[in-house]
């Protein structure tokens, strides 16, 4: 009797381990095909349309899944509707557009394989990756393939330095820059600042912030860093509340605002916070919005925007996915946007006419008019999000 | 003033590495095993409680009962199954064990749960006291409590009930107090209840602070309260106590006055000077092993 338990126990241990196994195993991409489903790359189907294959990179699971998921929702909502409206026209010929996303779990090393895995698919030209880390873990690699590379939302400045890669984003200098700006407009002259400091998009933003605030006249008072992972921000709060500052910039991803401005609030500090983009999704990691009033961060896309284009989108999505999309899937919508006229205006799906044709388009999308310099920087004007009342509203 | 404050946030983290570090140590002194899943078993505490509170909206005092209770099970449940058929294995063997459960926990929670971190503040709402300049938060206050009483019924559970003096006993000499009449797999299995039932306390507290859970968050203070209670000295629960309240308030100053990237590096410092002073840490006591 004592055996058969113990043998049923361990059976029982066996399976639950089987079971977990297959969980790791279905991390990977999912594909998505142009509307009518057309498997070979390339190959002209039954209505005389060839594929242009888009590898899409970014993280669909881990720390920043929110991001990769955004991206990739919005842009399948780009490839329905140029597919349905019978997809690009390059010459007389017409190419219905099709995406893989490989899954590269925000980590660069996954990256790497991730852009394998598109560029083994057929990939002509790459979106991604989503986060700056995996953009620069693979811009060598892209170049050296010598294909078009366009990240929705890699930040960090070195993501361009190829002449093949563009970006859709601001960069990290020009957002440190634009919220020293915005500080300085606010009033805001005594500044307290927590800043990862394992993270590039972080002290990216945070040295060009730095200058800037020297240059407006204002003056830093706490400088505060933290780590990757970290949870406990109450000894850097806990510093900054013994200092004069007026507002607390915090250049991080949502999940740290989220423990920072939830642990501030615990403390009995109600400083106002300064954030740059990566907040954005910010409000579903807290369970009470309270402790994000006043919040301003930089964000070039506005899910309440009035504008019919915007509103259009927000509808699809939300019938779609069942959720509101933030600046990732904006981004992602108009990085497909940017490849289309890319290849309308190059008048070829080849990687050389369409990186040379990057240049002289210019694209009306969700996050505005954006056009390409030969850097690979976009030029595109600055929107700001304030919480209020619990919710995301324009700042005008 | 803001020392104070500092003083009290590395009271506040350390009080919770105090309540994991006695479970790793009570394990330890009875079974002589580092029980590495202990740190998972915070995250199964937290993810029951949000269970419990958000999705079967049950009162908060039952939702606390139910989550001690999952723990509880649980910590008896690996016991039985995983190290139980262990116990004249080598050592090593029990601590790959060990280290294969946390990851099935932590799998298994990955898949139930996802890995998107999940917004959970608990039921906790106690305000904030304000002395002169120093805010102490509602958690932090509820935390010192939830703490101090816990160890304290600890102590008088180990040393004035009948089962702690066999608990006290088994980690003397397994073999003796199996001669004196001692059910000693009962008293093992006892121990990692108590030291589950701890866990989960800690999970509670810990999801109050931190409100965000993710299937690793019992990861990291698992380390450290590990670390804490070799500081202390492995086996020792007074030692496990204040190992984790030290190593709590040497982390927060010297984030504080030192750098915040070197605070780990200066917590593990002072933890291999203590080990090099005094191997068996601050209170353990030097045991000559018997052949």
């Amino acid at each position: 009797m004592k055996k058969s338990l113990k043998k049923l126990a361990s059976l029982g241990l066996v399976a639950a381990m089987v079971v977990s196994l297959a969980g790791c195993g279905t991390k990977d991409n999912g594909t998505t095909p142009g509307s009518d489903g057309n498997e070979n790359g390339g190959t002209a189907n039954e209505s005389g349309a060839a594929t242009f294959k888009i590898g899409a990179i970014g993280p669909l699971t881990g720390e920043a899944a929110s991001y990769g998921i955004s991206v990739k929702n919005g842009a399948e909502i780009a490839i329905k509707e140029i597919n349905d409206a019978g997809g690009v026209t390059v010459g007389d010929k017409k190419y219905i557009l099709e995406m893989k996303f490989a899954d590269d779990q925000a980590s660069p090393d996954i990256a790497v394989s991730a852009f394998n895995t598109v560029m083994d698919w057929g990939a002509q030209a790459i979106l991604g990756s989503v986060t700056s880390g995996s953009c620069l873990a693979i811009k060598k690699d892209t170049f050296e393939a010598g294909i078009l590379q366009i990240s929705p939302s890699g930040s960090a400045l070195g993501c361009t330095e190829y002449e093949n890669a563009f970006r859709l984003c601001f960069t990290d200098p020009l957002q440190g820059v634009t919220m020293a700006n915005l500080a300085k407009e606010l009033g805001y002259e005594k500044i307290a600042i927590i800043y990862n400091n394992s993270d590039e998009y972080s002290t990216g933003i945070l040295t060009a912030f730095i200058d800037q605030v020297a240059a407006n006249g204002g003056t830093i008072v706490a400088t505060e860093a933290f780590g990757k992972g970290a949870i406990d921000f109450n000894t850097q709060l806990t510093k900054i509340k013994a200092t004069d500052a007026e507002v607390i910039f915090v250049p991080a991803y949502y999940n740290d605002a989220a423990y920072i401005t939830q642990q501030a609030s615990d403390l009995g500090m109600n400083l106002p916070f300064l954030g740059s983009d990566g907040w954005d999704g910010v409000l579903a990691q807290v369970k009470d919005p309270a402790v994000l009033e006043g919040a301003i961060f930089l964000s070039p896309f506005f899910a309440n925007d009035e504008a019919p284009a915007i509103k259009q989108f927000v509808e699809t999505y939300k019938t779609k996915y069942d959720a509101v999309p933030d600046q990732f899937a904006a981004d992602g919508y108009d990085t497909v946007y940017v490849i289309k006229a890319a290849i309308e205006k190059a008048s070829s799906v080849e990687s050389k006419d369409l990186i040379s044709a990057m240049t002289q388009i210019t694209v009306d999308g969700l996050t505005g008019s954006v056009s390409f310099t030969a850097d690979g920087e976009p030029n595109k004007g600055a929107k700001y999000i304030e919480i209020k009342d619990g919710n995301y509203t324009a700042r005008q | 003033m803001e020392f104070i404050e500092q003083l009290i946030n590395g009271l506040r983290s350390g009080s919770i590495f105090a309540l994991i570090a006695i479970g790793y140590t009570m394990v330890y002194g009875i079974a002589k095993m580092i029980n590495f899943a202990h740190g998972d078993i915070i995250m199964v505490g937290a993810y029951s409680l949000y269970i419990f509170i958000a999705k079967v909206n049950l009162p908060p005092v039952v939702a606390v009962i139910l989550t001690m209770l999952v723990c509880t099970i649980l910590g008896i449940t690996i016991e039985k199954v995983a190290y139980k058929p262990l116990r004249k294995a080598p050592s090593l063997a029990v601590l790959i064990t060990a280290i294969g459960v946390s990851y099935l926990l932590q799998s298994l929670a990955l898949l139930i749960f996802k890995a998107t971190p999940i917004p959970f503040s608990s039921f906790i709402e106690v305000p904030a006291l304000q002395i002169g300049k120093i805010t102490i938060s509602g958690i932090t206050i509820v935390t010192f409590l939830v703490t101090t009483v816990c160890m304290i019924l600890l102590t008088l559970f180990i040393n004035r009930t009948k089962i702690g003096s066999a608990m006290r006993a088994v980690s003397e000499d397994k073999q003796a107090a199996q001669l004196m009449g001692i059910n000693v797999n009962r008293t093992i299995s006892i121990t990692f209840a108590i030291g589950s039932m701890l866990a989960a306390i800690a999970g509670i507290l810990f999801i109050s602070q931190y409100t965000s859970l993710r299937p690793t968050l019992g990861t990291l203070p698992g380390i450290k309260a590990f670390v804490a209670a070799v500081f202390g000295g492995i086996g020792s629960i007074p030692g496990a106590m204040l190992g984790g309240l030290l190593l709590g308030v040497i982390e927060s100053l010297s984030k504080a006055y030192i750098s915040t990237e070197l605070a780990d590096a200066i917590v593990f410092g002072i933890l291999v000077l203590v080990l090099l002073v005094k191997p068996s840490g601050l209170l353990g006591k030097n045991r000559i092993e018997k052949v």
